[in-house]
């Protein structure tokens, strides 16, 4: 940039003895340090403001409440077939398999995954052996009424995570909350 | 004897490249940067595993507290004036265009129905410091269940939105389960929960 000043030499020739007011040469820098300070003052800003995770969706299909043909599908899901998921109180989630006289056991969202992909195994393999529809395990998710949002989401993101399809958030029966241990 | 000199060099460095980049950094995040619009309440939500993003215009965000109140919020400001218009509709109030205007500029709001003539007509400021109750929310199809009624009204002014519910991992499962069904009674069957984002479990293949 500073020799924007010199250019002109170049056409004028011997320009420089002729006898013109020649304007003081003066320096072209500036000091930019405040400049700088300036400029890094606002990046550090922006990148202390801006929130670069974005947050996500967690997609939740719910039945239609008057929709009768769901239910008549429910009901032709064999015992063999069926898993419960109970969500209590402090992170604990009561489970148990089938629906008559079930034996309610108690773990927690840390074991719930080895659970989860043990019993869907277990059910895709009898499922291949009878020549049943291959759906794997259907999962009813009830939520307690002293259960946490979180739990909530835990437990269908465990359903991702172990590739179920088939599970459904359903309501709490009175019965089923006797049966979860004190 | 005399001293050695020491050539002297120029203290100065250009720093025109130093610049260039520090500003094309501003321009970047200037450009980037979205201001979070400030909520009524903080909400600190569960993270999962999921991926789908967001879209960016037409989303019905319903807020769960952690002590369960629950805030309804529509994105666009054209549509906001339209929802809160039909909102008066049902419920019998004249909203003055100033009402409407501030509503409109609004986020999210938790005010019962009731209140909410006394609510707009204050300042922004005011407005700001005002210990919102929360929307009521019942099991019903009635009025009474405002959620519901803000629900279908923003589904027409809105041009049917997506739903999206924003808890605080915290909120019990009764607060978060008369949202989702009210959701349900007004045939609202998909929508979202919105996550913080976690990185999927790497143990998944040992375990099967």
């Amino acid at each position: 940039m500073a020799e924007l000043g010199e250019s002109g030499d170049v056409h004028s020739g011997k320009g420089k003895k002729r006898g013109g007011v020649r304007a003081k040469k003066i320096s072209t820098r500036i000091d930019m340090t405040p400049m700088v300070d300036l400029g890094f003052l606002l990046v550090t800003f922006f990148i202390l403001t801006t929130t670069m995770q974005k947050p996500k969706a967690m997609q939740v299909v719910m039945p239609d409440k008057a929709d009768t043909t769901k239910k008549e599908e429910e009901s032709k899901i064999r015992e063999s077939e069926a898993m419960t998921l109970l969500l209590g109180a402090e992170n604990r989630i009561f489970y148990y398999y089938g629906n008559e006289d079930p034996v309610v056991e108690a773990t927690n969202f840390k074991n719930i995954r080895k659970i989860l992909i043990n019993k869907y195994q277990e059910v895709v393999a009898l499922q291949r052996q009878n020549g049943w529809k291959q759906n794997g395990v259907y999962v009813l998710i009830k939520p307690t009424k002293d259960s946490k949002f979180i739990n909530l989401v835990d437990i269908l993101d465990e359903m991702k995570i172990s590739e179920i399809k088939s599970f459904a958030i359903v309501d709490v029966t009175p019965e089923e909350m006797e049966m979860i241990p004190k | 004897m005399s001293k050695v000199k020491m050539p002297k060099s120029s203290v100065s460095i250009d720093m025109t490249p130093m610049v260039d980049m520090a500003f094309l950094l501003v321009t970047f995040f200037i450009l980037t940067t979205k201001f979070r619009p400030d909520e009524p309440v903080a909400v600190n939500t569960p993270s999962s595993t999921s991926t789908a993003t967001i879209p960016e215009k037409g989303v019905v965000t319903i807020t769960v507290a952690n002590d369960g109140r629950i805030f309804f919020d529509l994105d666009n400001q054209n549509s906001r004036k339209s929802l809160i218009e039909k909102m008066g509709e049902t419920y019998g109030i004249t909203f003055t265009v100033d009402q409407q205007n501030a509503f409109a500029t609004g986020t999210s709001i938790g005010i019962p129905m009731g209140s909410m003539q006394n609510y707009l007509n204050l300042s922004p400021e005011d407005r700001k410091k005002v210990q919102q109750p929360g929307i009521p929310v019942d099991s019903t199809l009635n009025l009474s269940n405002e959620l519901g009624v803000w629900l279908i009204n923003a589904r027409i002014a809105g041009g049917n939105p997506v739903i999206l519910i924003k808890g605080d991992g915290q909120a019990n499962f009764p607060a978060v389960n008369n949202v989702i069904k009210t959701l349900q009674n007004r045939k609202v069957l998909r929508f979202g929960f919105i996550t913080a984002d976690e990185a999927m479990p790497t143990d998944v293949a040992q375990l099967k």
